[in-house]
This record gives C-alpha cells, sequence and structure tokens, in this order.
C-alpha cells in the first residue's frame, strides 16, 4: 500500500488527474443525461401514439354512432345501413372459436404442467405451441380454407369459428400451463396424500387455484380473436345480408371494417370507423380486465 | 408424483379412480398430440395447396418477378422482396424506440408509474391489426405525402445511392409508411419482452455497480446488457416473427404493387397482403391460387426459423 502513496514530485500529476477526472465524469453524466432523456422521449412517443390511436377513433367514430349502427344490417350504400349484421356474426364467432378452442388449449396446458415435465413430446408440444402463438393469422385462414372451405364447398361461418379457435388454443396453453407451474408442489403433494386421484387433483385443486390465472388467459384469447381479420377473410369470408347459419358465410365487424374503409361512400366508411371505435374499445375493455383480474392473484 | 400415487396402495385398489386418471391423461395427451398435428396439418395443406406453383415454375418461383395473371405467370420474389425489407426496416426503426421503454420502465421510471405506462404500452399490443391500418392509412398516410416525403426528397437530391432511396412522387403509401406502421406494431412486443428479460438481471449485480459508481446507463450498456443480450435479440426476433405475417395493416399502406423498386417510397407488396388482395379473384383449383398458397408456404418457412430462432434464445432466460 506505501508504494501507492505518491511522493512529493508527483503532486503535480495527481490534481491533473483530478482534473481530467472531474471532466470524465461529467461527460459520463452527460451522455446518461442524454440516454436518459432519449429514453423518456421514447416512452412519450409510445403514449402519444396509442393516444392518436384512441383520439382517431373517437373523433371519426363518435360522429357516426347512432341507433341505427345497432338496429340495422349492412345495406347498399345511402340507405342508413348499420352493423347488427357484423355484430351479432362476431359474437358468434368470438363466442364459438372460444368455446372450441378453450377446452383444448386447457388440456394441452394440463398436459404440459402436469403429465410431460421434461419429456420429449411435451418439448415438441410446447415449442409448436409457442410458434402457433406467433405465426401469421392470415396462414391459419388459408389452412382452414384448404380443410374446410374447399373440400366441403363454401365459405361458412363455422370455417370462421374453426379459424378462430386455432388461434385461442396456444394463447390458452400458454397461461394455463404458466398458471399451474406457479402452484407449490405441497398443495399437490397434500392433496395426493389424501387419497385422490390424480385427475381430482387436477380439476378440483389445481384449476380452483389458477382459476384467475386461466380465466386472464381466456380473456386475452377473446380480445385477441375479436380484431382478428386476415383468418376470416379466406373463411367465413363477411356477409352483406343478415345471417346467423353457421354453414352460411357471416359477416364479422373486422371483415366489414376492412370492405368500407376502403370503399369510395362517405356513409361507408363513416360505419367502418363506427365499426372500428366499438371493437377497439370492447377489446381494451376485455384486455384491461382480464389485467385487473391477474393483478388481484398476484 | 407416482410415488404419491402408489401410496394408497394399502388399502383396497380402486380401480375406478384409475380409470378417471387413464381418461384425463389420455385426453391431456391427445391435445397435446393435436396442437403437433394441427400445425403438421397447417404446413403440410400450404405446401400441397401449393404443389402445381413450385410444379410449374419450379424453384425459379421463389425469385421470379414476374406476377402477370393474364399470361399464367406467376412468382414470389417481388413479396418476399417486400416482406424481408419493410419487416427489417420496421425492426431498425422499433428497436431504439423499443429499447428506450424498456430502458425506461425498468431502470428510469419511479415505481408508481411503472406499472400505468406498462399496461399502455401493452395496450398497443392488442390494438386490432385492422385498425392500425385504418389509423396507417387516414393519419399517417397524409402525413408522410405532406410532410415527411418532400423533405427527404429533396434531403437526399444529389447524394448518389440515397436519392434512389428517396425518390419518386410522394404519395404517402409505399414500402417506408408499411415499415412504419409494422414498427409501431412491433414495438410494445420487443419492449414488453426486453422489460421482462431485464427485470431478471439480479440486483445484486446492479447494486454492485451503482456501489462502484457506475451511472444509469453505465449499469444498463456494462451489467444488463451483456447479462441480457441473448434475450435482447430473441425478443427483436419476436418482433420480427410479428412483422413478417402482419396482414391488414401492410394492405392498407403499402400501395400494392408488383414491382421492385430501388426507392423507399415507391409501392410494393408482401407475401401477406398480395395474398389477402388477390385471393377473393383466385378462383379454387386455379394456378393463381396453387401460387398464393405456395406464398403462405413461403411465408411459413420464413417466420418458422425466425420464431424458432426466437424461441431458442428466449426461452432459457423467461422459463426458469
Amino acid at each position: 500500500m506505501s508504494a501507492t502513496t505518491s511522493p512529493a514530485g508527483s503532486i503535480p500529476g495527481a490534481t491533473k488527474d483530478m482534473r481530467v477526472a472531474r471532466a470524465l465524469g461529467s461527460r459520463r453524466h452527460r451522455i446518461n443525461t442524454l440516454i436518459k432523456v432519449a429514453c423518456i422521449a421514447a416512452t412519450a412517443l409510445g403514449l402519444l401514439l396509442l393516444a392518436s390511436i384512441l383520439f382517431t377513433l373517437l373523433w371519426r367514430g363518435v360522429a357516426g354512432l347512432s341507433l341505427s349502427v345497432f338496429t340495422n344490417s349492412t345495406k347498399s350504400p345511402g340507405s342508413n345501413g348499420g352493423l347488427l349484421n357484423a355484430i351479432v356474426g362476431s359474437l358468434i364467432q368470438t363466442a364459438l372459436g372460444t368455446v372450441i378452442g378453450t377446452p383444448i388449449g386447457l388440456m394441452v396446458g394440463t398436459y404440459l404442467a402436469e403429465y410431460g415435465r421434461g419429456s420429449l413430446l411435451a418439448n415438441a408440444v410446447r415449442f409448436v405451441s409457442d410458434v402457433l402463438l406467433s405465426a401469421p393469422s392470415i396462414l391459419i385462414g388459408l389452412f382452414i380454407y384448404q380443410l374446410l372451405v374447399e373440400p366441403f364447398g363454401g365459405f361458412s361461418g363455422i370455417a370462421g369459428c374453426l379459424a378462430l379457435a386455432v388461434i385461442v388454443i396456444p394463447i390458452v396453453v400458454r397461461t394455463t400451463e404458466d398458471m399451474l407451474g406457479l402452484i407449490p408442489s405441497t398443495l399437490r403433494e397434500a392433496v395426493i396424500g389424501l387419497g385422490a386421484p390424480k385427475w381430482k387433483m387436477i380439476v378440483l385443486i389445481c384449476y380452483r387455484a389458477a382459476k384467475e390465472g386461466i380465466a386472464t388467459g381466456i380473456l386475452l384469447a377473446v380480445a385477441r380473436i375479436a380484431g382478428e381479420t386476415a383468418p376470416l377473410l379466406f373463411t367465413s369470408l363477411g356477409n352483406l345480408n343478415w345471417s346467423v347459419s353457421l354453414g352460411q358465410p357471416m359477416a364479422s365487424l373486422p371483415v366489414t371494417i376492412y370492405q368500407y374503409a376502403g370503399s369510395a361512400f362517405d356513409d361507408w366508411v363513416q360505419l367502418a370507423w363506427v365499426g372500428a371505435l366499438l371493437i377497439t374499445f370492447g377489446v381494451l375493455a376485455i384486455n384491461i380486465s382480464a389485467r385487473v383480474l391477474l393483478r388481484r392473484t398476484k | 408424483m407416482q410415488q404419491a400415487v402408489a401410496l394408497p396402495a394399502t388399502g383396497p385398489a380402486k380401480p375406478k379412480t384409475h380409470l378417471g386418471d387413464t381418461i384425463f391423461e389420455f385426453l391431456a395427451r391427445a391435445s397435446g398430440v393435436l396442437v403437433l398435428l394441427l400445425l403438421g396439418s397447417l404446413i403440410l395443406s400450404l405446401f400441397i395447396g401449393g404443389l402445381p406453383a413450385f410444379r410449374a415454375f419450379g424453384a425459379g418461383f421463389l425469385f421470379s418477378a414476374k406476377w402477370d395473371p393474364v399470361h399464367q405467370i406467376f412468382g414470389a420474389g417481388v413479396s418476399v422482396y417486400g416482406t424481408l425489407l419493410t419487416s427489417i426496416l420496421a425492426l431498425l426503426l422499433a428497436t431504439p424506440v423499443a429499447f428506450g421503454i424498456a430502458f425506461f420502465l425498468t431502470e428510469l421510471a419511479p415505481s408508481w408509474l411503472r406499472r400505468p405506462i406498462g399496461t399502455a404500452v401493452e395496450l398497443l399490443a392488442a390494438v386490432p391489426s385492422i385498425i392500425y391500418g385504418m389509423w396507417g392509412f387516414f393519419v399517417i398516410v397524409p402525413i408522410m405525402s405532406q410532410y415527411v416525403e418532400p423533405p427527404l426528397i429533396d434531403l437526399f437530391d444529389g447524394i448518389p445511392v440515397l436519392q434512389d432511396m428517396f425518390s419518386g412522387p410522394p404519395f404517402g403509401t409505399g414500402i417506408f409508411t408499411a415499415a412504419l406502421i409494422l414498427a409501431v406494431m412491433v414495438i410494445p412486443f420487443i419492449a414488453a419482452t426486453m422489460r421482462d428479460v431485464f427485470e431478471t438481471v439480479p440486483p445484486v449485480f446492479k447494486e454492485s455497480a451503482y456501489g462502484v459508481g457506475c451511472t444509469t446507463w453505465e449499469v444498463m450498456r456494462s451489467i444488463v446488457l451483456p447479462h441480457t443480450r441473448v434475450s435482447v435479440v430473441g425478443g427483436i426476433m419476436l418482433g420480427l416473427g410479428r412483422a413478417l405475417g402482419e396482414t391488414m395493416a401492410v394492405t392498407f399502406v403499402i400501395g400494392n404493387a408488383n414491382r421492385i423498386s430501388p426507392s423507399l417510397f415507391a409501392s410494393g407488396n408482401t407475401i401477406a397482403s398480395l395474398v389477402a388482395l388477390e385471393f377473393p379473384e383466385s378462383p379454387t383449383g386455379s394456378l393463381k391460387l396453387a401460387s398464393l398458397l405456395a406464398l403462405g408456404f413461403i411465408l411459413f418457412v420464413i417466420s418458422f426459423i425466425v420464431l424458432a430462432i426466437s424461441r431458442t434464445l428466449l426461452r432459457p432466460k423467461l422459463k426458469a
């Protein structure tokens, strides 16, 4: 240590180092401040974009909001059409898609969390499910088209439901597996120790313990498929008339928005904005309630 | 688990519970296999559907820039080029912003602000893509054509390569605008992933760095980023996977023209936008429909590779 205590001759050098150090320090802090400001700006930009989207939707959408939107079906331009068939079609397809996809996703998630830990099949299933989660939804539409629409002679509401169900599955798988994974294994051991069979342990105890988390996953899946457009273009196609038959082409809000937004008629474009307003605020409301639900469990 | 199941065997064995277990486990396993079959048949159906196109045009299909429905000549060149170009441009634009948001959320923001801003960013990811398309078409395109593209064209005029990249009539639609909208759409995905992986850094590491006098940025650059760089790349790849297959938003703003132009302001198309637009005019059994399905197959292969890489990089970090 004594070697580092500087001899008298090097004192000027030490003060020089101090100056250098101070300059270096202020440079480091300048860079730090600069980057902090840039990060705050990036966050502000993100919030600004969200605000811009919501404001645009409110500004253009509210103007066209009226009772006839909810009571009339889509009609030819200039005849006071509404969005009733599209809203009902969207509700039917979203609900059926969720009802079909959720049990499958739930069982897959259960398999991954309770049965297949570490097994080769489980790893493969987990990998494939993760890929499906981010796979382009338009391809799922093309797949269902090849599978159901072409062989069975025509676009149909049920094909749309199934395309949406395929999107639901990996979302539910992910949250179910994650939530079941959070349950302490002591709880499982206690149930098994009482002599309960494994399936009762899973259904009566694990599902119950994870129910908020699983419900969050289902809600997120609903929010996701409610706004999906691309897969429906190839499956349920859209329908300008009132129809709730699953065997016929079925209207949906996103597809109607797509058809109307690019049209040359002002009242159709206006209806597209109303539809966009409805779907966005619906989706965001579901999303926020899913988050509230999850927060309550944590 | 198996040991636990074996324990009650001291009493009389209960075949009924065994049956329940067998059925339940079978159902769970069968659902898992179903997911594998789903992906398998998805690939297979796109490949079989696209087979006539691959047969007719061979490997040249992937590179040919011709899309001529009148003469029944189709090629994937332009749309593959458009898909890759818009997605990569979008990532270049989105990554710095997403990093900034993640950095802000993990290190800079006061704790009461983290949750609301984090939620707002995640809501940005929840907005349906068709809404991004409308917003892009009615809000961003006019801004681009009036305030952004003309100055950029003037700015780069006379500079050899850049003047070609930023040239042409400023319609507002085109490759660049599509990339911009895609960037907005993938920012929340990348930012949320980055935030999650930044939070996996043990606080002790950061505290030690702060303890020796590091600034916040130095902690990020020398401690957090080296510790998480593999997952950060994974998060960016996840964004790329999303951008590649995005359909509705791109269809609205890319201008939809089947040619390759050096200018970023020129119209183009992507695989997804071409499929969405041309599908209604492709009768069952036609070579055009086969070509669209072949395009879908190519898109699937590209995004599968990207997503597989992303997952391999991300999984170890986020899944303990």
